[in-house]
């Protein structure tokens, strides 16, 4: 199969966010800042590569009646590694994402492609796949976040570029689903374009 | 008095789906009919508060006196998981009607974020036991209030001329953040 192809359609056609609508929690909750979004989309990423391959490594031992406990104890692992290692190397970041980081145990992106995908795939499909899906989420937390913070607070990656307050909505629970629905319209628009 | 206040902070001022983005799935996912939301809404209920105890009882009789908090992750996806497989068991032997509502919706709810959220919160917050399942029950009837009136919308938007690249997801996230913003209204009642 092509890698490539494999890789790219993380971005665009099979987006978790924009296309699968998958991982909202996070995306909503953390995307108060564009680094936010990069970091909880990288931390996502990590787990969703590394249980990708051992998903693809292990798929033929593990009985299919336990497949899906036994795919959550292996994403939980991982989620426990990113955990305390954002906390002892990170701990302003660890607790600006709070409580989802751990919840990236329950993002049905992670879980949906050790599901359907690794566990049917190579191991180098597995990765390549992994990574697609995994730094198009970034990418979706990432344009999210930096929409939100360059409305809400004027900023962009923490630059400040106007003075002044900004519309405060937009970093505020309401202007998460606002910035969202609006960005979905605009996915669909230059959907319709290219097609 | 205190556990009033607690059901008021997670019904309406700190709402789950709104205000802190736990379920968000689920709200956008099964809320295209009422029927279906409030089945939805019967499940979570169910396992969130059965789940915010047992994991309470976990937390603080197995994982904080062996000093093994790091694995507070694991163990509560773990309890969650399996207890959804019980309840699923238990229902369809003692209530066949009960089971055929929620059916469906009972393995979906392994991945729902809430159900971890809420386990996660009432410990992170130091609730005691009757605290922690009130905020539990709280936070099932605040999911339920967004979910069901969600849903009312949704119906009634099929019904209308939304424009074409609206239609579907984009308009339910907008739709759902001027009822974020409505809910903003209750900041500071308690």
């Amino acid at each position: 199969m092509d890698q490539w192809k494999n890789f790219s359609k993380g971005f665009i056609k099979e987006n978790a966010v924009f296309a699968l609508f998958l991982g909202l929690c996070p995306t909503l909750g953390v995307t108060t800042s564009a680094i936010n979004g990069l970091a909880m989309g990288l931390a996502t990423t990590f787990v969703l590569v590394m249980s990708n391959l051992v998903v693809s490594l292990i798929k033929n031992l593990i009985p299919d009646k336990v497949r899906i406990p036994s795919f959550i104890v292996i994403i939980a692992t991982f989620v426990t590694v990113v955990e305390l290692v954002m906390k002892g190397y990170v701990p302003a970041l660890f607790d600006a994402l709070g409580l989802f980081i751990p919840l990236i145990v329950v993002n049905c992106l992670v879980l949906g492609r050790a599901e359907a995908y690794a566990s049917k795939n190579t191991l180098w499909s597995s990765l390549v796949d992994g990574m697609g899906m995994g730094l198009g989420f970034t990418m979706a937390l990432t344009v999210l976040g930096a929409v939100r913070e360059l409305l809400g607070s004027g900023a962009f990656f923490g630059m400040k570029l106007i003075s002044g307050d900004a519309l405060l909505l937009f970093i505020l629970p309401p202007g998460a689903f606002l910035a969202l629905g609006y960005l979905l319209v605009l996915v669909n628009m230059l959907k319709e374009k290219t097609a | 008095m205190e556990y009033v206040i607690i059901i008021i902070a997670a019904v309406f001022v700190s709402n789950i789906v709104l205000n802190q983005f736990l379920g968000i799935c689920p709200f956008i996912g099964v809320s295209s009919k009422v029927e279906t939301a409030i089945g939805m809404t019967g499940a979570v209920t169910f396992v969130m508060v059965i789940a915010t105890l047992v994991t309470y009882l976990i937390y603080h009789s197995v994982l904080v006196p062996f000093d093994v908090v790091y694995m507070r992750t694991i163990t509560f996806i773990l309890v969650i998981a399996s207890l959804v497989q019980l309840v699923e068991i238990i229902l369809k032997k003692i209530s066949p009607p009960l089971y055929q509502a929620l059916g469906i919706f009972l393995p979906l709810i392994t991945t729902n974020c809430a159900v971890l959220g809420v386990a996660v919160l009432a410990v992170q917050k130091d609730f005691n036991l009757l605290e922690s399942t009130i905020y539990a029950i709280g936070n099932a009837i605040g999911f339920g209030l967004a979910l069901i009136t969600f849903s009312g919308i949704r119906e009634q938007l099929d019904l209308l001329n939304v424009p074409k690249r609206m239609k579907g997801v984009p308009i339910a996230f907008i739709v759902a953040g001027l009822m974020a913003l409505a809910f903003m209204g209750f900041a500071g009642i308690v």
